[in-house]
């Protein structure tokens, strides 16, 4: 059953990637939807059976490296962190499925998409059921295969290309570094089996190896670069700069990959290797600042875009960063729950904002929209259930899980004394009041108010068909109660980590899940505070006086123009990077490869040759008595020879 | 004089042949009009080697001097034959046998 779960997507994802030329519309979109959501029920009973009744399992399924000391099996293993990415990627995928056969019903390549979008779910899943570094590694590169052909689905377009690109290079930095510690982790513990490996952890805590020449403890060094490698697929700040430009893609496949599965990989990375980041404080340390970090800076560059996908782009990229310090402060449960939630219910916004665009003839840019929230009276109230959400609303998902980070960077920072929790606290609480500020912003700009749509626009303004608000419903369930029900009725966030039976290891006397259900009550009610306060700012400058937004951009110009090139983090890289790699390029090709090795290698020797046969073809006149006249010269010169040597 | 003149020995016949042969020669590398010059050039080197044959064939008394002279004469006869045949079609194709003109081997 597990393994049909996992294959079943892989079979109709090639099925209808090979058939996509023969093979209908319709055909196509109803075998993979189905096979997925036929994924999607088996992965709620083997959630029911691992999580809740606690079988845990690994299932073996062949051999597939055995050389020397490397043996990597091929297995699924599943526990309960595996048990809940499966249900979280396959109901995701299975509605994103059967959303985007009206989403993309008028493209003439649905076929191809719906294929790669199945090949996707597949590589997710062998992601999260893997039973060793190979494996996840495989599943890694498959999902950003999966991505770079998402991203670039509408080849045609240049920017699409483009963004294509650089999320696949973007990712070989974050990947490089993941190769690496899968390496470092070979070479440490002589295997790369996760049982194996955090079953020898703690004996080879505080070893040190050498690392370019430094001696660096080899726990740390690891942690390290698997993180880098999160850090890439999860757009941390440094490697976030795909992230928006990958909304370049269809709006469904911004949706699935970049913000409820793919770019959570790296959070379920981080939460997998608990025993080893756990026993490693400078990784933790980290972990903790780089979350931090990208949380605000995602969303201080959320205020002031105005494409309606960059908004939620950067909003994901914040909110993975919430995720990650709840990581670095040892809080893995409540990450992997934001992590669940927030694929419920920025799932939804995303979906909500396909549906808006779709609404507005492809129009994303909020400026343009306005006013619209009696037309569209469904997709309204699901975006807002998806910013109610996110924002923290009490007794919503976002509410349960977003406190439970904030008061886990509490606990760490004041009841143990780590000063990045601390700071995280902090951080996360003004990203919290920018989290609150930009999604009402972007609720206020797109629905209220006057509408600035064209007049053609307006006229075409409609709610989207059922098959594609059917999903967005099912979604809002699940944005509003996942939360609830997994942390009141499932314990996920409880203390003695009973729901995790071991796949998430908190070490230390210190536990601070149970130190984050006694923190005072003015820290609980904070994050709620600020989501009022942002609701409120958002509140007045969008709906009172629409015009304070403009004065305030021409009062901070210099902020403001700061933020809308997102803190020049694409300049700083073209610069540093890009650019010089490219003259680097420019010089190696004209210069050396041109210039020399071309010149005096190949190019020369057809330049002997050449010249040499024209002196020689001068030789031949065509004449043929000329022939016949050297054949007899020949011929004379031979027998001369012969009789001066016989008669010698 | 006159004896050496009437007294025709195998020397005669000998220097008959060479002079034949040097025409024949001559006739192929200095012929600049057309093929069949060649080809009459290279009948008249065979009938040269013919002579030699057929008087050493006499002064030494053995038989297959003649013989090979017929052979000679026969393969000739077939050389020509087929010599004229590509002639002829050369000519349909390229509506010129003159020497000068074929020279498609020129590099």
């Amino acid at each position: 059953m597990e393994a049909l779960l996992v294959f079943l997507p892989l079979i109709v994802g090639v099925f209808v990637g090979l058939s996509s030329q023969s093979i209908s519309v319709k055909k196509a979109q109803i075998i993979t939807s189905g096979g997925v959501i036929i994924s999607a029920l088996l992965s709620g009973i083997v959630f029911y059976d691992v999580a809740i009744n606690g079988n845990e399992r690994t299932i073996q399924l062949l051999d597939w490296i055995d050389s020397g000391d490397l043996s990597v099996n091929w297995a699924l293993r599943i526990d309960s962190l595996t048990a809940v990415m499966l249900v979280v990627v396959t109901w995701v995928a299975a509605l994103v499925h059967v959303y985007s056969v009206g989403y993309m019903s008028h493209d003439p390549h649905a076929q191809r998409f719906m294929s790669y979008l199945s090949l996707f779910t597949f590589f997710m899943l062998m992601l999260v059921t893997a039973d060793n570094f190979i494996q996840l590694f495989l599943g890694w590169e498959g999902v950003g295969l999966c991505s770079y052909l998402l991203i670039g689905f509408w080849y045609k377009k240049e920017s699409a290309n483009n963004a294509a690109m650089k999320a696949f290079i973007v990712n070989r930095v974050g990947d490089f570094g993941f190769a690496l510690g899968i390496f470092a982790i070979f070479y440490v513990f002589g295997t790369v089996n996760f049982d194996e490996v955090f079953a020898a952890a703690s004996s080879v805590s505080g070893r040190n190896i050498e690392f370019l020449g430094l001696e660096v403890d080899a726990i740390t060094l690891i942690c390290l670069l698997l993180f880098i490698g999160a850090m890439g697929k999860s757009a941390q700040l440094g490697l976030h700069t795909w992230l928006p430009d990958a909304m370049e893609g269809p709006t469904p496949v911004s949706a699935l990959i970049h913000a409820a599965t793919m770019v959570t990989a790296g959070v379920f990375l981080v939460a997998r290797c608990s025993p080893l980041f756990e026993l490693s404080e400078i990784a933790l340390a980290v972990v903790t600042i780089v979350g931090a970090v990208t949380c605000l800076f995602a969303a201080t560059v959320a205020l002031t875009q105005n494409d309606i996908k960059k908004v939620i782009a950067y909003s994901t990229c914040s909110q993975l960063g919430y995720m990650f310090f709840a990581c670095g402060v040892s809080a893995y449960s409540a990450g992997v729950f934001h992590l669940m939630t927030h694929g419920f219910f920025k799932a939804l916004l995303f979906l909500g904002a396909g549906s808006v665009i779709h609404a507005m003839s492809n129009e994303q840019d909020m400026r343009k929209m306005g006013g619209i929230w009696k037309k569209i009276p469904f997709t309204y109230a699901m975006m807002l259930i998806g910013t109610l959400a996110i924002t923290g609303f009490p007794l919503l998902s976002g509410f349960f899980s977003k406190d439970m980070i904030l008061e886990s960077a509490y606990a760490a920072g004041y009841s143990d004394g780590n000063i990045f929790g601390a700071f995280a606290f902090w951080v996360g609480i003004l990203a919290a009041t920018l989290t609150a500020f930009y999604s009402w912003r972007l609720i206020f700009l797109t629905f209220h108010g006057k509408s600035r749509a064209s007049k053609k626009v307006q006229s075409h303004i409609h709610e989207s068909p059922k098959v594609m608000t059917v999903p967005l419903l099912l979604l809002s369930i699940g944005a509003i109660f996942a939360g609830g029900f997994a942390s009141i009725k499932l314990g996920i966030v409880a203390p003695d980590l009973e729901f995790w039976n071991g796949a998430i290891v908190m070490l230390g006397e210190f536990n601070v899940l149970e130190e984050a259900h006694h923190v005072p009550l003015w820290v609980k009610a904070l994050p709620f505070a600020v989501g009022m306060i942002g609701l409120c700012l958002a509140y007045i400058c969008y709906i009172i006086n629409p015009n304070l937004p403009k004065i305030l951009s021409k009062k901070l110009k210099w902020a403001y123009n700061f933020l809308l090139n997102k803190w020049y983090f694409d300049e700083l890289f073209d610069a540093l990077f890009v650019r010089p790699t490219k003259s680097l390029g420019q010089f190696l090709w004209k210069s050396v490869d041109v210039g020399i090795i071309d010149r005096f290698g190949p190019n020369g020797l057809v330049f002997i040759s050449q010249n040499v046969a024209r002196v020689f073809s001068k030789v031949q006149s065509g004449f043929v008595y000329h022939y016949a006249f050297v054949m007899l010269i020949g011929l004379v010169g031979l027998i001369g020879w012969y009789m001066h040597v016989n008669v010698n | 004089m006159v004896d050496t003149l009437y007294n025709i020995g195998l020397m005669h016949y000998l220097v008959v042949a060479g002079i034949l042969f040097t025409i024949g020669v001559c006739g192929i590398f200095l012929n600049r009009k057309n093929v069949i010059t060649i080809l009459m050039s290279i009948e008249l080197m065979l009938l040269a080697v013919n002579i030699n044959l057929v008087s050493f064939s006499a002064y030494l008394n053995d038989l297959t001097g003649q013989i090979f002279a017929i052979f000679i004469l026969t393969v000739a006869a077939a050389e020509a034959a087929i010599g004229l045949a590509i002639l002829v079609v050369y000519y349909r194709n390229k509506g010129s046998i003159e020497v000068e003109d074929i020279k498609q081997m020129k590099g």
